[in-house]
């Protein structure tokens, strides 16, 4: 509470009063909440309780939001505006531990507010309690959609206020994309509580079990998923390093040329299910280097034409190992061909301009720059500048300019973090080194002549 | 296509001939409430089309269950009761799942036979217990206007009957399948089968109910929280499709590098696993099982060079615990795969030494690694017998003799070359 600014605490007054408010008249001076309609508010405050104690995971990006949304308009429907408002009341007392009192109690608050405004547009347009009694379940849904359409904005409004005012709001951080996942999700939310609402009259609580109960394993399995979707990034990150682990100085250059590769990706406007794709792309895009033997990496001075091809053949090598994963597919083209050039005088197919496909042309660069940027057995790093610098003078005729002004932009923006420095190997420590590194553009690979 | 064993063929031929009375039984007698019928059919079809594949090769069809679940239950159609037999239950559901099929198959991706049979014939279980006692049931509600209690209880009742019968049906087949234990193979489908089928039978109740208060047009939106179900399962199911793909990928880096014979880690994790199974060990386990398998030469990219000819059981004892112990790191770094990384730990450790004995897994790996540098992708079963000898020989010292009579019964079911 003390770390909030003071407009924040006036407005968490006026908002907690304006709820007290209502529900003390309501329950005052007026009629609205029957005898017989208490057992029914008791049962809806409970599961509105235990839903709002498991925030759901269904959308994890969005602001934490849960089920207890259906519960809340379910309440609506079936004990009236003042009942909606003790429903939402009860956010108060949910059980999540290490939610301070104050959010607490504005959550509560809110909630009640939401509530009772969406239970006032539901009489004003007609709707009642008997209608579900009734079996009209027709009648229901006009006033059910007015409801819902007054509690959705109002909650996101008296939310976002909370958050602008407490200064943890920056406009350009609510990403559109982001918004309507949240209205979308929060859509069908709305169509649960109609579900829970329209059985009431048949089944009573059951209803609410029957709805929920999909939609609580759902969450489960989504846990699963995103349990195995952590588990599988970190397995990826580590196989990767382990086939990086034998030279000395290329450590982390996988992880690196993922990180850069996905931030030229966003600064390109790609959707996230590709940008996912191309930080695995990133990651394995030297996984067929193992396949090149160590005698070459480490050999000094010129290669032999045979030796060059051997390493030329090492995107064909990594493509073939990750060839039976299927989702990579996209990947699949980027890590085969990035090490192609604009001009056409690449490998290992030669492919020119746009017939390199996008993905390549992204990891290209982001390989040849953090290349650039890390230490090597025959050179200290460059700064970010010079190798922005070489970035620069290579594009259009090794890199598609676009992807090069992308990345500029990006590194610009966010910022770049270099591996640093690696510490000189200990001299009796015995270490992998590599006379020559195949991403630098800075000094390319000589060929001697055989004969 | 593998080649069906007795018990699913069994089970096909009874769907099968399930669904010709079915079809002919309607035909003959006419559809009653055809409309509802159709309804119900679309949303079973849709259902199968939306079908997903579970880990373990489980295919499932989570709202075309929960509509066939909801047809067979249904006792009224917003106060009119519904008068259908349960033959023309059979018949709808296997018109739909057939018509739901075919875009499927179209494009060249036939249903799992004994799967969509499993799944027409505990529906069609459910329907004949239940239909006759529909009318009865309905008169209990009052019309539909009093209390729901005792059709429900009947309801739970049946629906997990049916779900315990279906659970049983898919562990007969699974054991004859993979040739594991029956009551392990139960454990298996019902850890696999409790979360949906919760779901399934909810949704379908909930379908019930829904067409008594409101009407037919309230199918689609009742399907919606199960909509929300099978899209987590899906995520679910495919990331940890790819996670084994990838960790079956990656494996090989080693062979591409040079480090061991090429198919050599497949072999031996298709060999541990059978192992395991032989052993009684329970999906998860196999799973730990088979990411170690296959991993458990990975310590080997931490050596300077590749051993000449791979590491094997010819390598010195050092130089295997040291690649067991760089494996072993490189694993641990993922910070998820703990369990893993203690099997390729203890992948060469020998099984009568002071220590007490290594995890079963690393036994069996250690086992089959042997064989798999003795025999390699050769499918002589002279040679195959010589290298169980050397490997009954070492039995107690350096194996463990219960995993190397395992390995025999594997090997001789499934010849040398251990194609499972």
């Amino acid at each position: 509470m003390r770390e909030l600014p003071w407009p924040a605490k006036i407005y968490l007054v006026a908002v907690v009063a304006v709820a007290a408010g209502l529900i003390g008249r309501g329950l005052i001076f007026s009629e609205h909440l029957g005898q017989d309609e208490w057992p029914t508010l008791l049962v809806l405050a409970l599961l509105f309780l235990v839903c709002e104690s498991v925030p759901t995971l269904l959308n994890v990006q969005s602001a934490a939001m849960s089920v207890s949304f259906s519960a809340a308009l379910a309440a609506v429907v079936l004990v009236g505006s003042v009942g909606a408002a003790l429903v939402g009341a009860t956010a108060v007392l949910s059980v999540r531990p290490g939610l301070p009192p104050h959010k607490r109690l504005f959550n509560g608050a809110q909630f009640a507010i939401c509530g009772y405004a969406a239970g006032w547009v539901f009489e004003s347009l007609g709707g009642h309690r008997t209608i579900v009694s009734d079996h009209r379940f027709a009648d229901l849904l006009g006033p059910f959609t007015g409801a819902a359409a007054v509690f959705v904005p109002l909650n996101f409004v008296l939310f976002a206020v909370m958050l602008s005012l407490a200064g943890q709001l920056r406009t350009e951080e609510v990403p559109l994309r982001g918004l309507a996942q949240f209205f979308i999700s929060y859509l069908g939310y709305a169509t649960f509580g109609l579900l829970i609402a329209g059985l009431w009259a048949t089944v009573q609580s059951i209803s609410a079990v029957l709805v929920l109960l999909p939609l609580f394993i759902a969450r489960w399995a989504f846990g699963q998923y995103l349990a195995q979707q952590r588990s599988y990034d970190a397995t990826i990150a580590a196989l990767c390093q382990a086939v990086e682990t034998k030279d000395y100085y290329t450590r982390g250059h996988c992880t690196r040329v993922s990180a850069a590769s996905t931030m030229i990706a966003q600064e390109i406007g790609m959707g996230p299910e590709r940008m996912r794709a191309i930080g695995y792309a990133g990651m394995l895009h030297d996984v067929g280097k193992l396949g090149v033997p160590t005698k070459v990496l480490q050999k000094e001075g010129g290669l032999t034409e045979e030796e060059l091809a051997a390493i030329q053949l090492h995107p064909m090598r990594g493509l073939e190992i990750v060839r039976g994963i299927d989702f990579l597919d996209e990947a699949f083209a980027g890590i085969m061909h990035h090490h192609e050039r604009q001009d056409g005088r690449g490998y290992p197919m030669g492919l020119a301009g746009d017939e390199i496909p996008e993905f390549a042309r992204v990891i290209a660069v982001a390989d040849a720059f953090d290349s650039m940027t890390s230490d090597r057995a025959y050179r200290k790093a460059k700064s970010i500048e010079e190798a922005v610098a070489e970035l620069r003078k290579g594009a259009g005729t090794q890199f598609d300019p676009d992807m090069v002004g992308a990345f500029i932009r990006a590194v610009d923006r966010r910022g770049w973090d270099p591996p640093g420095k690696v510490a000189a190997p200990k001299a009796d420590e015995v270490v992998e080194t590599v006379a020559k590194d195949h991403d630098d553009p800075t000094s390319p690979i000589e060929v001697v002549s055989e004969r | 296509m593998h080649g069906l064993d007795s018990g699913r063929l069994l089970l096909i031929c009874a769907a099968g001939v399930v669904t010709v009375c079915g079809i002919a039984y309607t035909a003959a007698v006419g559809l009653v409430d055809p409309q509802i019928a159709v309804a119900f059919g679309v949303l079973v079809a849709a259902g199968e089309l939306a079908r997903l594949t579970m880990p373990g090769n489980r295919e499932v069809a989570p709202i075309g269950a929960a509509a066939a679940l909801g047809y067979t239950l249904l006792l009224d159609v917003g106060g009119v009761p519904a008068e259908h037999s349960a033959l023309q239950v059979v018949a709808v559901m296997s018109a739909g799942m057939i018509l739901g099929a075919l875009p499927h198959l179209a494009v060249g991706r036939p249903p799992q036979l004994d799967a969509i049979a499993r799944r027409l014939l505990s529906g069609a279980l459910l329907a004949f217990a239940y239909r006759p006692l529909a009318p009865a049931l309905y008169d209990t509600t009052g019309d539909g206007k009093g209390t729901w209690w005792a059709v429900l209880g009947v309801m739970a009742v049946l629906i997990t009957a049916m779900l315990a019968a279906d659970v049983v049906i898919a562990a007969l087949l699974r054991a004859e399948q993979v040739r594991t234990a029956f009551r392990v193979a139960i454990r298996d489908e019902l850890r696999m089968a409790a979360p949906l089928g919760a779901a399934v039978a909810a949704s379908g109740t909930l379908l019930v109910l829904a067409s008594h208060s409101m009407n037919l047009a309230a199918l689609v939106v009742f399907a919606a929280p199960l909509l929300v179900t099978q899209v987590a399962f899906r995520k679910y199911a495919g990331i940890r499709a790819t996670y084994l793909q990838t960790v079956r990928a990656l494996a090989r880096v080693t062979e591409v590098g040079g480090y061991v014979e090429p198919g050599h880690s497949r072999r031996v994790s298709r060999m541990s696993v059978a192992i395991g199974r032989e052993l009684g060990m329970a999906e998860p386990e196999l799973l730990e099982l088979e990411y170690a398998a296959l991993m458990h030469d990975i310590g080997q990219l931490s050596l300077r060079d590749p051993i000449p000819g791979g590491a094997t059981v010819l390598t010195d004892p050092r130089t295997a615990r040291s690649i067991a112990e760089l494996g072993s790191e490189v694993i641990r770094k993922t910070g998820v795969l703990d369990r893993v990384a203690d099997i390729v730990r203890h992948q060469g450790d020998p099984f009568g030494g002071p220590e007490p004995p290594p995890p079963l897994a690393s036994r069996i790996i250690k086992a089959a690694n042997a064989y798999d540098d003795l025999v390699g992708g050769s499918t002589d079963r002279d040679r195959a017998a010589a290298a169980l000898e050397r490997l009954r020989l070492d039995g107690g010292d350096e194996y463990d003799p219960v995993v190397v009579e395992s390995m025999a019964k594997v090997i001789e079911r499934t010849g040398p070359d251990n194609h499972l």
